[in-house]
């Protein structure tokens, strides 16, 4: 008998599979209280296992910012970030609702679940 | 636990043969061949025979199993190899391997060797996976990255896109001295052109980006007994160190501090040398940001002061900090992985200052007395990062 994996789907497919539900869910390791991002199997650095899925608060603050220059045909400039999360783990994603090259590193910034080329995926907006 | 004294390393091997080819425009050249040209013109350089090979180190952004590649169209058959693919920075850490490996007595001679024909068939070229959590969001990879990187720097310390364009035109600089650069015969920058080039990522433009050549390149190593034998002046490996945290740049703990920070100081305490001894010093400019955040993180400014360091020219020709000398991948060759190129005008200029002829310069191109040089690699997205000292049998 091979050994169990912990949980029906891997971290990854989970949190695709709460995206889905709406939810925009991150990894908190219990026995440390920190969160991380992204879904791993044991928390990054230490390895704890004793993890769960906590709801994100989807407030985050841009800790830096680019606006990716392409052709109009293709789709024009998109702006590109890494937004810090309240609870600490920092990811990348897209601010939108503001010209891409208009975003600032220190704005607060809001999630929300949206569906960017076929799937579904975090963008900020400017709190 | 007992630690074994890694400065038993230092001095111990080698460079004793080195080549590059088909850098700038090789249409016509397959990959593979552009790399094994390299490699039996490192081998002539050295006077060593093919089937006196025994260690084969390569990694190409063509070859899933480059190192059985390269050993197979060779017609050889290594006793040891490593094909570890970590980035740009590979062959640094071949180097190091290879160090190991002929240290140890498992091989006797090494090739260690890269070859790309990536502008030939249509630009940058990789075999880079999607990465997850980032690949939905399209980063333009790895531009991107080293763009979020510099954002983050410009907002730490102030720095504004003209303290960025200073770096490109130094390389530029020393590239208008160097025949073998790409830009040789294209004239200097100013930090005005490289304002106004165009945008590819914001805060960096087409002048902030390194080139985009084919080419290839190979180093001969082998231990230093066996190096005092060889045809051309042996530059030693005195100290060699590594380390990566991170693939993503989204996991980057911190945008403006480097993994060299603890690989060069560890590869200084090897050599027994401190960054102010160094006579050249190349660095992996794959980007103009690499250039300040690598200054820095080698230990030759404090944090966020290189840009005060490279105003004024302080790392072109006349300045009196001898950066990229071959005008580094900003403006002489970048093949996609650039490590190996950092390596061979690493060792080119001490192997000059010590009498070899490996090539003509214009005036102030090559480093008067050069007796000591730093090799710094970098890899995926400010990843991967390993620091070479190399230096001439004195300083041993």
């Amino acid at each position: 008998m091979p050994e169990k994996l912990q949980g029906s789907v891997g971290p990854e497919q989970q949190f695709k599979n709460y995206l889905s539900e709406g939810k925009f869910m991150i990894q908190r390791c219990k026995s440390l209280n920190k969160f991380f991002f992204h879904p791993r199997v044991a928390f990054p650095g230490t390895g704890e296992r004793d993890l769960e899925w906590v709801e994100a608060s989807g407030i985050g603050t841009v800790h830096s910012t680019t606006c990716n220059r392409r052709l109009p045909e293709r789709g024009g400039d998109f702006n590109l970030s890494l937004i810090t999360l309240d609870e600490g783990p920092r990811m990348m994603a897209r601010v939108e609702g503001i010209e891409p090259d208009k975003v600032e590193i220190g704005q607060k910034v809001k999630a929300r679940i949206s569906s960017l080329n076929g799937e579904l995926a975090i963008i900020f907006d400017i709190l | 636990m007992k630690q074994n004294d890694i400065n038993n390393l230092r001095g111990k091997t080698a460079v004793v043969g080195l080549a590059e080819s088909g850098c700038g425009i090789a249409s016509g050249w397959s990959a593979m061949e552009i790399m094994a040209n390299s490699v039996h013109d490192a081998l002539d350089d050295a006077g060593i025979k093919l089937n006196e090979v025994d260690g084969v180190f390569a990694a190409t952004a063509f070859h899933s199993m480059a190192a059985m590649s390269l050993s197979e169209y060779l017609g050889i058959k290594p006793k040891f190899a490593d094909g570890s693919q970590i980035g740009g920075s590979s062959f640094l850490s071949h180097i190091l391997t290879a160090a190991l490996a002929l240290d140890v007595g498992l091989i006797n001679v090494a090739v260690v060797a890269y070859g790309s024909n990536q502008k030939s068939i249509g630009g940058f070229k990789t075999i880079s996976e999607a990465m997850p959590y980032e690949a939905q969001y399209e980063p333009r990879m790895p531009v991107t990255a080293y763009a979020l990187a510099a954002k983050r720097y410009m907002h730490e310390f102030g720095a504004s896109r003209e303290d960025l364009a200073n770096v490109a035109v130094s390389a530029r600089d020393w590239a208008l001295l160097n025949p073998r650069a790409y830009t040789y015969d294209k004239g200097p920058l100013t930090v005005e052109d490289v304002l106004s080039a165009r945008p590819i990522v914001d805060p960096l433009g087409k002048l902030d980006c390194c080139l985009v050549t084919d080419g290839g390149a190979a180093v001969v190593m082998t231990r230093s007994d066996r190096a005092k034998d060889t045809k051309n002046t042996p530059i030693y490996l005195l100290g060699a160190a590594m380390e990566h945290h991170h693939r993503m740049v989204s996991e980057m703990p911190d945008l403006v501090r480097t993994s060299a920070i603890d690989s060069s100081q560890r590869a200084f305490k090897m050599s027994s040398y401190k960054a102010t001894d160094m006579d050249t010093i190349q660095l992996y400019d794959a980007f103009t940001i690499n250039t300040l955040l690598f200054l820095e993180d080698l230990g030759f400014c404090k944090k966020g002061e290189a840009i005060e360091l490279v105003k004024n020219s302080n790392i072109g020709p006349s300045g009196s900090l001898k950066v990229n000398t071959n005008g580094g991948g900003l403006s002489c060759v970048h093949p996609g992985m650039y490590g190996l190129f950092v390596t061979l005008e690493a060792i080119r200029q001490l192997r000059n200052s010590a009498g070899d002829n490996v090539g003509e310069r214009s005036d102030g191109g090559w480093i008067d007395n050069a007796k000591l040089s730093v090799a710094h690699g970098n890899g995926g997205v400010l990843s991967s990062q390993v620091t070479n000292v190399w230096g001439v049998s004195e300083t041993l």
